[in-house]
């Protein structure tokens, strides 16, 4: 877990010059962009204009090509790079599922013939279970590539689902911290989930299967940006 | 309790004016402010309040019930050999035995250890206020220590429960953003609470030195005998009961207060709603009922069934009524008043809760009117915020009155309330808010709605179901019976998101939802146009970035460019006289009576902004 460091305060006695030093140092790394359809910001207040984030070369090594979204007219379609994850998250979460379905008949078995009193109904509840753990394991390969994030100039965008699709814009000055997580089985297969956190709760920006490559250079992507925009909450 | 006095901490203190002490009366010990970087402990009748009267009420019950065992056991530790059996009255055995002093002496003995006790945690528990910080550590085995950047403060909670009101103690909460954030000071006399809270907002302003010379505001209580405070502080504690708090302070004519009348009557429209929800169950429970009691029970059915109909209408009708009143009390007497350090709102009619929300806090602003309410024009305004309380607390009935700035209020007292709460709106969003936005849809109308191929999701509201974007905030305006316009300024909106379901798109719709802190203002917008949703997205990026980079709301009273100066401004706030002929800044709305009508208090924040 990676909390985000304040960004330089003006101390309340000379801050008579309206850039912030956090501003200043934001233009000066910021190649001129052209902000797209926006009201003239009021005079006098120098408005810093941001280019997107470069984007680290790992983030795309060993990751799907391709990202798989619903073609119909009407869909939710975005212009930019996306980058996604890795397929070894298939694997791990396939893998996962398969002890899960393993787990679930051990305890099935024992229900029906270990117990005192046999619990008739143990394989029919497994079995309703083993079919919907069976169905996401169909259609996992599929969700995983529809998986995807994008670094534009101001925000990270986030999308998952191909029938039920979601798409997500934070902003990064609005990140309060990034996490990265790794249970077991993701370690073994080198895979790590980022976590982002805002102040509020609905966010819930979860990248699963990054590469643990992919995953550091990220946060530290996000961490530079967000200290660089980040005002008050 | 224990003569020894830590710095700067004195017996109960006093709210009511008092005559001015000599100047050298003063310990040398006592500073002005409380805000000076050491530690200072909480009031000494700090114990009594927060676990005193529960605990003489748990021990009066225990003796009460236990007498017999208690005394039996404390008689066999003194006296083993001889185990006591009472016939009668354990008081009798006692003094027929004459073991009164040892049982006396026990019963001192718990007395001291308890004090003692209490004593202890007191002693331990310390808070102090740096100028970038504000600390409390507490307990004696388990430390803990929770220290909270001021810069990061979401609001200031002063609260008076009944009894410590009485004798003059308040609690104090600085609310922290994030879950069970809160820091809480608990109890301080309200002298020094009212002192505290506003060191730590002028602290959190940015303005560190500037305003401090004017400040010097003293406990001249200190000088006084105990008895004399303890008097004075009954005193204030009465008075205030009965006038109201925490507005000595604030031009009468800047409060904006609701009639008693209205306040009743608003929760009396509401508590029909509920009057009609348990008179639903009650009917269906007896078309349920009753034809079984008629063909059973022959000649008694008529008694039987009116026994059935009372036993069951009667608790309903009260808990309706309940609902009714608890509302009632706990908004009574309300007030919201701008301070020079955000928007002071008070409430409660018998435990009074002052919040100050220092501006830059709000996270979603929302204007609502049940249907009822039209016939009356009245309207109600809630938002989102970061109370700082854990989660299993933010859904309690206290909480959420945290949430609500205007419980009932006409139109004229909706602007001012915005005016406070959205002091940068610029002038080109107040249509959208108020003609366009609330009593819309007019023609030619700004928002994004429900294209007429998605008609059915919202088959009544779909002409009005939609949202608009400016630089400023993002509106969302729903609900044709029920009114609703949600405002999320940019500067402070936390995400945004798009859904679409199959449904959704072979229609070419989607649902929005704009994400911000946790409350009662809802961010979400179904059956949208896909493709403008879509340019929203993008659009937004660009412009919460640019908002965020103008917006100093979190640092209000730093000084800046005079250019800025119409953000989140102090200036605005001044007491009468001052801020007018700045001619900027104070909201026009403000300065009147409540009877100061049209969208002059938001006209004139916004002259401030421009």
């Amino acid at each position: 877990m990676t909390t985000i460091p304040e960004p330089p305060q003006n101390p309340g006695t000379d801050a008579a010059a309206p850039p912030t030093r956090a501003q200043a140092r934001a233009q000066a790394a910021a190649a001129p962009v052209t902000q797209s359809g926006s009201a003239p910001a009021p005079a006098g207040i120098p408005v810093p204009v941001h280019a997107a984030p470069a984007a680290a070369r790992v983030l795309d090594e060993g990751t799907y090509p391709a990202l798989r979204t619903p073609t119909a007219p009407g869909a939710l379609a975005l212009d930019g790079v996306w980058h996604q994850i890795s397929p070894k998250y298939v694997i791990a979460e396939v893998l996962l599922r398969i002890l899960l379905l393993a787990v679930i008949a051990v305890g099935a078995y024992a229900a029906t013939t270990l117990l005192a009193q046999p619990w008739p109904w143990a394989w029919t509840v497994a079995g309703v279970i083993g079919v919907v753990i069976l169905f996401e394991l169909v259609i996992l390969p599929r969700q995983a590539r529809a998986i995807g994030y994008m670094l534009r100039a101001d925000d990270i965008v986030f999308r998952r689902g191909i029938l039920w699709q979601r798409m997500i814009a934070v902003p990064y000055g609005r990140m309060q911290l990034v996490d990265i997580t790794r249970g077991p089985v993701d370690r073994a297969f080198g895979i790590a989930k980022l976590k982002l956190v805002t102040a509020a709760a609905t966010t819930g920006v979860e990248i699963p299967g990054m590469t643990e490559d992919a995953a550091e250079a990220l946060r530290d992507t996000l961490i530079d940006v967000a200290e660089m925009r980040r005002t008050g909450l | 309790m224990p003569g020894q006095q830590p710095h700067g901490v004195h017996g109960p203190g006093t709210a009511a004016p008092v005559p001015q002490t000599p100047p050298g009366s003063w310990s040398p010990v006592t500073a002005t402010t409380l805000a000076d970087g050491e530690w200072h402990r909480m009031h000494p009748l700090t114990p009594l309040m927060k676990g005193g009267l529960v605990l003489v009420i748990v021990l009066g019950y225990l003796i009460a019930n236990l007498r017999e065992r208690i005394l039996e056991w404390f008689i066999s530790l003194v006296t083993p050999a001889h185990v006591p059996t009472f016939g009668g009255d354990p008081v009798d055995w006692v003094v027929d035995n004459n073991l009164v002093i040892v049982v006396l002496l026990g019963v001192l003995g718990l007395a001291v250890l308890l004090v003692a006790l209490f004593w202890l945690s007191w002693r331990f528990h310390q808070f102090r206020i740096t100028d970038a910080h504000v600390e409390v550590r507490k307990g004696v085995i388990f430390r803990a220590h929770r220290r909270a950047p001021l810069d990061r403060v979401q609001g200031v909670n002063l609260t008076r429960p009944f009894p410590a009101r009485l004798i003059g103690l308040a609690k104090l909460e600085v609310d922290g953003a994030g879950n069970d954030a809160n820091v809480p000071l608990e109890y301080l006399s309200t002298a020094k609470a009212e002192s505290v809270r506003s060191d730590i907002l002028r602290l959190a302003s940015g303005a560190r030195h500037a305003r401090e010379a004017t400040r010097g505001v003293a406990d001249p209580a200190a000088a006084r005998t105990m008895r004399a405070q303890l008097a004075a502080s009954v005193d204030a504690g009465v008075t205030g009961l009965i006038a109201g708090v925490d507005l000595d302070d604030i031009a009468p004519e800047h409060v904006l207060r609701i009639p008693t009348g209205r306040l009743v009557g608003s929760h009396v429209l509401s508590g029909l709603v509920w009057l009609a929800v348990f008179g639903a169950i009650f009917v269906a429970a007896m078309i349920g009922i009753l034809p079984g009691v008629f063909s059973d029970a022959g000649p008694a059915a008529g008694a039987i069934a009116g026994g059935i109909a009372l036993a069951m209408g009667i608790p309903l009708l009260l808990a309706s009524v309940a609902v009714t009143w608890s509302r009632i009390a706990r908004a009574l007497r309300y007030s919201i008043a701008p301070t020079p350090d955000g928007v002071r709102i008070t409430f409660g009619l018998f435990t009074t809760v002052t919040e100050t929300i220092p501006p830059g806090r709000i996270f979603a602003v929302e204007v609502m009117q049940p249907l009822l309410w039209r016939p009356f024009g009245w309207w109600s305004v809630r938002i989102n915020r970061m109370s700082g309380k854990a989660a299993s607390q933010q859904q309690s009935s206290q909480a959420q009155q945290f949430n609500i700035v205007l419980p009932v209020g006409a139109r004229a007292d909706v602007e001012r309330v915005l005016g406070l709460i959205l002091p940068d709106v610029p002038a080109d969003v107040l249509p959208l808010i108020w003609e366009q936005g609330v009593l819309g849809p007019v023609a030619d109308d700004p928002y994004t709605t429900i294209p007429p191929r998605a008609w059915w999701r919202r088959p009544l509201s779909w002409r009005r179901h939609g949202a608009a974007l400016t630089d400023f905030a993002l509106l969302l305006r729903r609900g044709r019976i029920w009114r609703q316009l949600a405002v999320f300024p940019l500067a402070r909106l936390q995400g945004f998101s798009l859904h679409q379901g199959p449904i959704d798109r072979a229609q070419g719709v989607a649902k929005a939802q704009a994400h911000s802190a946790v409350g009662p203002v809802r961010g979400e917008v179904s059956g949208l146009d896909s493709q403008a949703l879509l340019g929203m997205l993008n659009t937004l990026s660009v412009e919460a970035a640019r908002a965020a980079a103008t917006d100093r709301a979190h640092r209000w009273a730093e000084e800046h460019d005079p250019a800025t100066a119409g953000h989140g401004l102090p200036a605005g706030f001044r007491p009468a006289g001052d801020g007018l002929s700045a001619g900027h800044g104070l909201p026009a709305g403000l300065s009147g009576s409540a009877g100061l009508g049209g969208s002059s208090g938001l006209g004139g924040s916004a002259d401030g902004a421009a």
